[in-house]
């Protein structure tokens, strides 16, 4: 058993990435997710081999992540939503580089400046690629503090085992609210060794180098095709999701995050009422939880897509459905919560 | 019989790809000699910009980095800040440094960071064909000033060295020239003097360099080298602008 503590959920994934291993953190504030700044502020600046620094921008901050990320440590950043969209150019070398780190974002109202109350609306961003060309987060999509603390630990195993740039992707509620949580014993995880390609100084071998760049157009076509190598692998082999209630369900709900766990009391008001709602909360959102939906929609009929958002997750349950069942949507945009009984209200349209 | 003169261990085999009288080339031998006599090629890493040297990781023989337009000074935090005992350089034109990367510079400098920065000044844009930097000089006629560099509408040219140097973490700030051997002496001399205060973990260091863009300047080779001492060293002065014996 390990310790168990009462955490906000900004605070947890701080904690979690110092117990993750993670030595090195750059950022820079923005509401809602400055007490992890300030978290990793306050422990990493008492420790040894250790780095904090708050960075002038969140452009800075994620390109000091590339840097330290390229001598192989493990390395952190965080924002919300319009910083996020800042880091994009970062992410995208990042990830062309082939070096692993962990990017937080704890989403806001959008878009624009928005406002500060939780939201979805940076799914396409996340998972889709965000900055410029063909690439892809591991996205990951908690939905308690206890699933931040456990998920932000993996997504530093996943960024290692596939050297490939990790996102939480959880919002401002998450972010803000306080449970129990506990930081368990992991498993031993076999990672790839990082000794063929951090930058260290050549002593003992030849120079090498990390870039995000060739000029051949055969090469860089190559270089693509590797890359989505590892995208296909992570679609075989690391799909996580939580099925509740599927058998005989009449409506089936899919959401992520916070949004799910509202789904979850919605599925309890609706049995009280006589309907059989299940759900299906993708915990990846990269790679998508396709064969569940695909299979689902082969028993039930009807889907509800519900998010905080005017409608992105849906398109991907629409591709995995791929037109075998009817898939509805429910939004609520700008920082708007849904209520377990909105949902039910919705969900009762199709029933 | 004694060797007098080769090739900086620092360097690779692989030719340059600078355009003919261009001064990059003068300019990356003398950091990888630099790198030699203090013995730490080995214990290097470099962080190359985008623009014209934007190959300059298959030119130095140390461990390299590109980093993006005008983010080497972050990047370089980043490896400096995890491995404190590296000797961590940028190098990078002045679109990059003084233009995009201006946060960058000015940040990296304020924390000092224990990085040394060489920074090349050619009043232009090489690796996107002669467009107007931060330091073209007025009256300057480039793709995106083709009637000259008008100050009211385009501002002065940005002297870096000088600004960096009210900061009171920037250790050691210089300026040189590579236009005539004795300038080429003075530079080397610069930049040992930049790395040594790396060595000794006294802060930021930073040596600008003024060098020619005979392509996009439409000078010979010989026709840049007297422009740049007749219109680039007037305005922008040679000289140490800070020390480390400032430093507090």
């Amino acid at each position: 058993m390990g310790e168990k503590m009462l955490m906000k959920g900004n605070e947890a994934i701080g904690e979690a990435a110092i117990r993750a291993g993670c030595r090195y953190y750059f950022g820079y504030p923005i509401t809602p997710q400055s007490e992890l700044t300030a978290y990793m502020a306050k422990k990493l600046l008492k420790m040894k081999d250790a780095a904090f620094v708050q960075a002038e921008s969140e452009i800075a901050a994620i390109n000091m992540v590339y840097g330290a990320a390229s001598t192989g440590v493990r390395v952190m950043t965080s924002s919300s939503s319009p910083g996020i969209s800042l880091k994009q150019e970062g992410i995208s070398y990042i990830a062309c580089s082939e070096v692993p780190c962990v990017v937080v974002n704890m989403q806001r109202g959008g878009p624009g400046l928005g406002d500060i109350q939780p939201s979805q609306a940076d799914y396409f961003q996340a998972v889709k690629g965000g900055g410029h060309g063909d690439y892809h987060l591991i996205v990951l999509a908690p939905s308690s503090v206890q699933e931040l603390v456990d998920l932000t630990m993996d997504a530093f195993d996943l960024a290692d085992k596939y050297t490939n740039p990790a996102m939480i992707l959880g919002d401002g509620l998450i972010g803000q609210m306080m449970e129990a949580v506990e930081f368990k014993e992991r498993p031993k995880v076999e990672l790839p060794d990082k000794s063929g390609w951090t930058l260290t100084g050549c002593k003992g071998r030849e120079h090498r180098y990390v870039v995000s760049f060739d000029l051949d157009p055969n090469i860089l076509e190559k270089w693509n095709l590797k890359i989505n190598e590892k995208y296909k692998k992570l679609k075989e082999k690391e799909v996580r999701y939580e099925a509740v209630n599927l058998e005989n369900a009449d409506l089936v709900i899919v959401a992520y995050g916070t949004v799910a766990r509202i789904a979850k009391t919605t599925i309890q008001m609706a049995k009280k009422e006589g309907f059989n709602i299940g759900l299906i909360r993708p915990i990846t959102l990269f790679p998508f939880p396709e064969k569940i939906i695909a299979n689902t929609a082969g028993k039930t009929k009807k889907f509800l897509t519900v998010e905080m958002s005017l409608g992105q997750m849906v398109e991907d349950v629409k591709l995995a459905v791929n037109g075998k069942a009817e898939v509805n949507f429910y939004g609520r945009a700008g920082g708007i919560i849904p209520s377990p009984e909105e949902i039910l209200k919705e969900a009762k349209k199709y029933l | 019989m004694k060797k007098v003169f080769g090739r900086p261990e620092s360097l690779t085999e692989v030719p340059f790809t600078y355009c003919p009288g261009c001064h990059h080339g003068i300019a990356h031998r003398l950091v990888a000699e630099v790198l030699d006599e203090f013995k730490v090629r080995e214990n290097t890493i470099g962080v190359c910009p985008v623009g014209c040297s934007v190959f300059a990781y298959l030119f130095f023989n140390v461990d390299m980095i590109c980093a993006a337009h005008g983010r080497a000074p972050a990047t370089a935090t980043g490896i400096k800040r995890v491995k404190p005992d590296s000797i961590v350089f940028t190098y990078q034109g002045d679109g990059d440094l003084a233009s995009i990367g201006t946060a960058e510079i000015v940040h990296a400098a304020n924390r000092g960071e224990n990085i040394t920065v060489i920074f090349i000044n050619n009043a232009i844009y090489g690796m996107t064909g002669g467009q107007m930097a931060p330091t073209t000089l007025v009256g300057q006629v480039t793709q995106t000033s083709p009637y000259g560099r008008d100050p009211k509408t385009m501002g002065y040219p940005i002297r870096m060295a000088e600004m960096l140097s009210t900061l009171k973490r920037a250790a050691y700030i210089s300026r040189v020239a590579l236009n005539k051997p004795a300038n080429i002496i003075k530079a080397k001399k610069s930049i040992k003097k930049a790395f040594q205060v790396q060595l000794d973990k006294k802060g930021f260091s930073m040596v600008e360099i003024l060098s020619t863009c005979p392509t996009n300047w439409g000078l010979s080779p010989i026709e840049a080298s007297k422009w740049l001492e007749e219109n680039m060293i007037p305005y922008y002065p040679l000289g140490e602008f800070r020390t480390p014996e400032e430093v507090a």
